[in-house]
């Protein structure tokens, strides 16, 4: 058995500097879960208040606070670490390489992540969190100092997020091992590459949205202040610009997993591989040209608005073609029923009824109708729950044995899924009544007998069940660690390249570049009667990055910078963006060559490489 | 290495993508200047949509001083120029050469900010200000924001210089010269819409 990069004794300072791809998307991952937790509460806290009318659970304020920082943490500080966490783990291995383009980078873009998240959620303890919601509109946003929190944690953990896309984007496309060309990436990696893209080009205007929010707030700026000629609607505008891009670059690498794993457990070659990967670029590409839907009832006009709706239906057909292809891969397919297979499988459905009302909603006429209504809830948990959240469960089920090189429990695993597939169809399904029946979203309470007690008291149950279904995937995690069965390298019969290398993967993933001879290499190679890849190169040592800890210490300066300008300290600014800016000197002027490690199974005599 | 054809001065023909990391970072490093100028078209756009909410104020018409904000671009182009005479003389091995060019270019960087410098103080005399009206915000904020990249070029460009005052040229340190020159151009290459679409169309109103 290969020494894995999980052996080397566990030491903290050896997280902190880890540049290692494999070891950053467990950070990433866990950070995930953790704020999935997070946000959970705050949604479970929001359910509770609404279960009945005129509830007094929370007061209006505080309810305030937990939508806008439910909505928050779930897209920034939740889905986003979680597909990142995929992406680290797996891309590098699915392409043949042996880490990221700029590992550096890699592990400066998470603790950017890290920093950003904490700020912005120590806003409860520091005068109350956020509560304009998560698009905090300006005007109503300028009022409440906790926008400032917002404004600065997603400042700083955006810039982390662009980084590491940048990072995933360079890799993809100079590290490829040979005979992978880009028409034989799994789809996982293709999801990846138009997310990055989508991240590349959606983050940056958020960030110029929060500059203008910013310097409104703290520089007294005049973009929003209607009575000198400011213009409020222009922010809406530049928010949705990134807001609608975002739900895509959220969604599109769930399609990834989903894909991948729908092929596993299907025993079978993806169907319409070429239409998949035409189909994804394609999302990303009308995912720029439908911001305007989110702001039908702002007053744009007919004309824009149906403009707008049309090209919101387009979506449609190259997600059409997606859910054909899952399904024409499964027909025909010996299909395993495993915990990963049962969540993707359950994907296609869910996110089908979710892509449905967004179709409706797409309907700029009807729209007058749904708009600002718990329809529209329903409508998006249908796709972010059921879908990326669905796929996130079925990827972690998918990849925990190659990461870890433990299975994860099946029996808890299918509790979980049942668990959590009712308790999403509980809580959400019944909300598309409520907001046809005309309940209004972001309301902390509301009057009874007006139709909506029993479907509230209804969607509040499902939400105890969802909670139970992640509390059983903790303790799943927790007996896996603890005593969990140990993996096989292979144990999906799988057919990308994670699968030819040992579980969890040494500390280089591949000593010896693989050939790629096929789409599905390792399937490939197995029916050819190979034990293992074919190799494009003699074992030799192997050129690794070195470790640093100035990524960590860099992302602290631009923490403590944040607070700076929180609290209008120009000490405080200069300090932490010193820090920030001693670090990139030190960064700079210091050469780093990496280091150079020996694969098993290479003989080292004095200082003479002779290959096995 | 042996595979790439050496030239008789003991530089790869392109010593900046003659490594796997050099290729990496040209390509990273593009990707990033696309991002960036997505940033830079969010202000652009504020810009274009406050440009005439002046509240009262004085407008880009009587603002713009079209000599100085003409030389400030002839600066800014020519250094885009000695930029690329520095690249032409690593890539030809030249080391003393190129470090006289990038030089050039950082001085010429540094009096292209005293200008700017100058252009503002002057502006806020006049009563255009940050928080005057709209169009002073968005105006501060575009221009304001390429004048603190073109600050970070000439830090990032002297950095280099006295980082490797002494140092021949080789694959490992010619991918950072030219990814400096590179985000040269770029920061160049928005002045010259920020020069149209901030000052030209601001003079014709």
């Amino acid at each position: 058995m290969a020494t894995s990069y999980l052996d080397k004794k566990f030491s903290l300072w050896d997280w902190l500097t880890t540049v290692d791809h494999k070891k950053i998307g467990t950070l990433y991952f866990f950070a995930g879960i953790f704020y999935f937790a997070v946000g959970g509460l705050e949604a479970l806290f929001i359910r509770i208040q609404l279960m009945y009318p005129m509830n007094d659970f929370l007061d209006g304020e505080t309810f305030n606070q937990m939508m806008t920082m439910h909505g928050t943490t779930m897209l920034f500080f939740a889905a986003t670490p979680l597909l990142f966490g995929f992406m680290n783990w797996v891309v590098p291995l699915q392409i043949g390489a042996r880490d990221v383009a700029f590992p550096f980078l890699n592990s400066l873009g998470f603790w950017m992540f890290f920093f950003g998240a904490l700020l912005t959620n120590t806003s409860f303890f520091l005068g109350g969190a956020p509560q304009a919601g998560w698009t905090s509109y300006a005007p109503l946003a300028l009022d409440y100092k906790g926008t400032d929190f917002f404004v600065l944690g997603l400042q700083i953990s955006g810039a982390g997020t662009i980084m590491s896309a940048i990072n995933f984007l360079t890799t993809i496309f100079t590290m490829r091992a040979p005979g992978m060309t880009l028409l034989r990436m799994p789809l996982f990696t293709w999801s990846t590459v138009v997310a990055s893209a989508l991240i590349m080009f959606a983050f940056t205007p958020l960030t110029g949205a929060l500059f203008l929010l910013m310097f409104e707030r703290m520089f007294d700026a005049k973009f929003f202040d209607v009575a000198a000629g400011g213009n409020v609607v222009l922010y809406e505008h530049i928010f949705w610009i990134f807001g609608h891009p975002e739900v895509y670059l959220l969604v599109l690498p769930a399609f990834g997993i989903i894909s991948d794993v729908i092929a596993a457990v299907s025993r079978k070659r993806l169907f319409g591989y070429h239409s998949m990967v035409f189909a994804t670029v394609l999302i990303g590409f009308i995912g720029f040209m439908v911001w305007a839907h989110h702001m039908f009832a702002v007053g744009m006009g007919p004309t824009v608005n149906t403009v707008f709706g049309i090209a919101t239906m387009l979506v449609g057909v190259p997600t059409g073609i997606k859910v054909f292809n899952w399904i024409f891969t499964m027909i025909g397919g010996k299909v395993q029923f495993n915990t990963a297979g049962l969540f993707a499988i359950s994907f296609i459905p869910s996110f089908v009824i979710g892509g449905v009302t967004g179709v409706m909603l797409a309907s700029s006429v009807a729209d007058f109708q749904f708009h600002d209504t718990y329809f529209v809830i329903a409508h998006f948990h249908y796709v972010i729950v059921g879908g990326i959240v669905q796929a996130v469960f079925a990827g972690m089920f998918y990849w925990w044995p190659k990461i870890f090189g433990k299975m994860l429990n099946e029996t808890l695993g299918k509790w979980m899924f049942w668990l959590f597939l009712i308790g999403f169809n509980l809580t959400f399904y019944i909300q598309h009544y409520l907001g046809l029946w005309g309940m209004p979203r972001r309301v902390f309470t509301y009057l009874p007998n007006q139709g909506w007690d029993t479907a509230n008291f209804v969607s509040t149950v499902g939400a105890f069940f969802m909670s139970a279904a992640v509390i059983l995937l903790v303790i799943n995690v927790a007996v896996t660690f603890a005593r969990g069965e140990k993996a096989v390298q292979d144990p999906w019969y799988g057919r990308t390249l994670e699968w030819s290398i040992p579980s969890p993967p040494p500390e280089y993933n591949f000593a010896r570049t693989p050939i790629v001879r096929s789409n599905d290499p390792w399937w490939y190679e197995k029916m050819q009667g190979k034990k293992e890849m074919q190799y494009a190169e003699p074992l030799s040592e192997i050129h690794m990055p070195n470790p640093s800890i100035i990524p960590l210490i860099m992302a602290f300066g631009t923490f403590i910078a944040g607070y700076g300008f929180i609290y209008t300290s120009w000490f405080g600014v200069f300090l932490g963006f010193g820090i920030t800016g001693v670090c990139m000197f030190i960064r700079s002027i210091k050469d780093d060559h990496g280091q150079h490690v020996h694969p098993e199974g290479l003989h080292v005599e004095k200082g003479v490489h002779h290959s096995a | 290495m042996s595979t790439i054809d050496l030239k008789a001065n003991g530089l790869p023909a392109h010593p900046e993508r003659a490594t796997q990391e050099g290729r990496a970072k040209l390509v990273g490093f593009w990707l990033y200047m696309s991002a960036e100028a997505v940033l830079f078209a969010t202000f652009f756009g504020t810009f274009m949509t406050f440009r005439n909410s002046v509240n009262g104020g004085p407008t880009g018409a009587e603002l713009f001083a079209i000599p100085m904000v003409l030389t400030a671009t002839a600066i800014l182009l020519v250094s885009s120029l000695t930029s690329v005479f520095a690249i032409m003389a690593m890539q030809r091995n030249q080391a003393s050469k190129m470090r006289f060019w990038f030089a050039v270019t950082v001085l010429l960087g540094a009096s292209f900010l005293g200008l700017e410098v100058y252009e503002f103080v002057e502006y806020v005399h006049e009563g255009h200000t940050f928080t005057s009206s709209p169009f002073g915000s968005s105006f501060y904020t575009l221009v304001g924001f390429h004048g603190a990249h073109v600050l970070f070029g000439v830090l990032w460009i002297s950095t280099l210089l006295l980082r490797n005052i002494n140092r021949p040229i080789d694959t490992y340190v010619a991918p950072k010269y030219y990814v400096a020159s590179l985000y040269w151009h770029f920061v160049d290459l928005v002045w010259v819409f920020i020069f149209t679409i901030v000052y030209l169309f601001g003079m014709v109103g």
